[in-house]
């Protein structure tokens, strides 16, 4: 594993979180993202991996983790599922993000070589129309074509095109030059680089690569008093269904689920009222849910990220209640029930070529959830 | 040359309407070795001069290819947020998801991205959401955005160029830089090959506002011919309903007809066409060309105009996709034409 540079030790490490008094310190900036750290997002961010064919970021983790945990495992259903033995007894903790990402599937070939496409989760079919993409595990590259607005009448010009309608266009003029290149059932995603811009981080999948980076830190840390079970999970954006059998497998004391939330912080179109339905807001840090609509987080849980949070001054926000749902969704419904609490990094634009979040959101939510791990006893869920 | 690097650098420079500086500076350094001189006119417009081997006063001739790109203008900082208008024709449809730059105080990535549907007026929450509507985020914290934006910067598209199998080529831009660089292609095959006319290759500017540069321009060169470069609509999966008028990509130039263009010029670019065997197709083009002919024709006491054009798919969306030899063939036709131009040429012309 390559040298990292030293990072800047967390102020504090309650094991008892620190009492509200002491929550005096200024909010103090995250330490920044690292270049080491900001390569695996770029490799996680860039890989193909819609949901049923998550096998590229799966390598990614596998090779990120090695070293770092005590027993690894791809499930039947794709998941990575790493243990992490801790020092203390053996209570077993969940920690799960997803692996998959949104995107599209080759449904045909039609004559004149291109393909026909359907969607994979949920992307909203406005997005696609004018797109570079990538199609199938060589990556192939194409195009989502648009007939020009100087042919079209008035109401087309300003008409959504359907998926029904929509070409994928690689270069070929022929149904059998393409049938070489691309096979019914290959994945699609849009051809977007990961980049940084100023303190924000962009890139087509960090809905919920991010989660995963802040999972493989949370194994290269440690370790912790109990055992941290990792859950690099598939499937999420098409139903939890990795989560499910995850949940059931480790069947843990507690969860906690990293996930991306959408950031609606946009102004109104009448600038004279206000937005009042955000989500959550870029810059205000880790979100932190207590309800969606497929769980209602662990109350438990919920009041010890707030108060890790607090005692670090680690700057956190709460995820308006609404609908939407993680990986907890499933998970907290395993065997006889799973307290659970999902921690998102604020994200604009999820499920587009160009999501965009604040590298420091992240890194403070790398940062409580360390804390949350370092400080973790049973007590934590004493009612 | 290395077609497919020189559309690179093309498409990878801003040059808006009226913001053309930036790709003018490119297509001049690929020019200069070329010519004999290469000067910015008044409006901004490229004039680049090869001369002929007749005796002056030489006739001569006008290559007009618009250098200028459709984009986006600020109209408002709203926090961290830009409303934009558009510069040229842009087709909302596909703005959600593009990757701009934002050309304030300094250059800034942006994306253009749709508002969720309870924050835009009730008549748009379903459908195409209008550009008006549309925010820029440039990935700041809104005092960075209000020092370093402000109402009237452009934004240009910023998607990267791409090549897809066989020769395809995508890029924004293509419209009209692949005819720069088939007049690139052009100048450089007349370096080997005499020709008696002069050549004048005219970088436009303006053209997607309405032809503003190449008017000035012919007014300024009065030029005895003038064949205006320009991209048409190409064949493709998505216009299988415009069968005739939409030409085959990698099916060569298209040569334009009809009432912007001069009959006896149009025949004499398709002869040359014939010899030097280069595959073409003929395009009616009943009224207006859409091209810098429009206003070149009119110029002065009138010109003969011709239109060459490239075949270009999904034109006018950050993905305009071409066959690169569609450019180097364009070239090559423009080269054939300029070499068999004997010194008489205009008086031989006729409407027949």
């Amino acid at each position: 594993m390559a040298q990292k540079p030293a990072r800047k030790k967390p102020v504090t490490t309650p094991r008892r979180p620190a009492p509200a008094e002491a929550a005096a310190p200024p909010l103090t900036r995250s330490p920044r993202a690292t270049a080491s750290e900001l390569d695996l997002l770029r490799e996680l961010s860039n890989a193909s991996g819609v949901s049923g064919d998550e096998g590229a970021v799966r390598r990614i983790i596998l090779d990120a983790i090695r070293g770092h945990v005590d027993e690894v495992k791809v499930d039947v259903l794709g998941n990575v599922l790493a243990l992490k033995k801790g020092v203390g007894r053996g209570e077993r903790v969940l920690v799960a993000a997803h692996m998959d990402e949104v995107g599209f599937m080759v449904s045909g070939h039609d004559p004149d070589g291109s393909l026909r496409l359907e969607i994979v989760g949920g992307l909203d079919e406005r997005l696609l129309l004018g797109k570079a993409v990538l199609v199938g595990p060589k990556r192939l590259p194409g195009v989502i074509g648009a007939a020009p607005v100087h042919l079209l009448n008035g109401d087309r010009r300003s008409a959504v095109v359907k998926i029904t309608q929509l070409r994928i266009d690689i270069g070929v003029e022929s149904q059998e030059a393409a049938k070489k290149l691309v096979r019914v059932g290959d994945r699609g995603v849009f051809a977007a680089e990961f980049a940084v811009v100023g303190p924000s981080l962009r890139g087509k999948a960090l809905d919920d690569r991010l989660g995963c980076a802040t999972l493989v830190e949370l194994l290269r840390g440690g370790p912790y008093g109990f055992e941290v079970h990792a859950a690099f999970t598939v499937q999420e954006e098409v139903g939890l269904r990795g989560a499910k059998v995850a949940g059931y497998a480790v069947d843990p004391a507690c969860a906690f689920v990293l996930d991306c939330t959408p950031a609606l912080d946009l102004p109104h179109t009448d600038a004279e009222r206000e937005n009042t339905q955000y989500n959550t807001r870029l810059g205000y840090g880790p979100a932190i849910y207590v309800s969606d609509s497929s769980t209602i987080h662990d109350k438990r849980l919920v009041s010890y990220l707030k108060q890790t949070a607090e005692g670090a001054a680690i700057p956190y926000q709460i995820r308006q209640p609404g609908g939407g749902g993680t990986d907890a969704g499933a998970i907290h419904r395993s065997r006889e029930g799973v307290p659970s609490v999902s921690v998102s990094v604020p994200g604009r634009y999820l499920h587009t070529p160009v999501a965009l979040a604040r590298a420091d959101d992240w890194r403070n939510t790398v940062r409580l959830m360390k804390l949350a791990l370092e400080g973790w006893t049973p007590k934590v869920l004493k009612r | 040359m290395d077609v497919v690097a020189h559309l690179k650098e093309l498409t990878s420079s801003p040059g808006l309407s009226g913001y053309e500086a930036p790709v003018r500076e490119i297509i001049r350094a690929a020019w200069a070795p070329l010519t004999a001189e290469a000067h910015a006119d008044r409006l901004g417009s490229l004039w680049a001069t090869k001369a002929g081997a007749g005796a002056p006063p030489r006739p001569r001739l006008m290559l007009a290819a618009h250098m200028d790109a459709i984009g986006l203008m600020v109209t408002k900082v709203e926090g961290e947020f830009l409303r934009v208008a558009q510069i040229g024709g842009i087709d909302a449809r596909v703005m959600p998801g593009q990757l701009v730059t934002v050309h304030g105080k300094e250059d800034l990535p942006g994306v253009a991205a749709q508002p969720p549907a309870f924050l835009l007026p009730k008549a748009n929450r379903e459908g195409l959401v209008p550009l008006s509507e549309l925010v820029v985020d440039v990935g700041l914290p809104a005092e960075r955005v209000a020092a370093l934006v402000r109402v009237g910067d452009v934004i240009s598209f910023a998607a990267p160029p791409r090549e897809l199998q066989g020769d395809m080529f995508v890029a924004h831009s293509l419209d009209n830089r692949a005819s720069v660089a088939a007049v690139t292609v052009c100048l450089e095959a007349l370096q080997t090959r005499p020709h008696v006319w002069d050549v004048v290759a005219v970088a436009t500017v303006q053209e997607e506002v309405g032809v503003k540069g190449a008017v000035t321009s012919a007014f300024a060169l009065r030029p005895d011919l003038a064949i205006a470069i320009d991209v048409t609509h190409g064949a493709g999966p998505n216009v299988k309903e415009f069968a005739d008028s939409t030409f085959p990509l990698g099916g060569g130039p298209v040569l334009a007809f009809g009432p912007n263009i001069h009959p006896g010029l149009h025949a004499a670019v398709k002869a040359a066409a014939e010899r030097a065997e280069i595959p073409h197709n003929v395009e009616a083009l009943s009224q207006h060309s859409g091209t810098d002919a429009f206003g070149i024709q009119v110029a002065r006491e009138g010109i003969p105009t011709m239109v060459v054009s490239l075949p270009l798919r999904n034109m006018h969306t950050p993905v305009e996709q071409l066959s690169v030899k569609d450019v180097t063939r364009t070239g090559r036709l423009l080269a054939e034409f300029i070499a068999g131009l004997k010194e008489d040429f205009v008086s031989t012309l006729t409407f027949e």
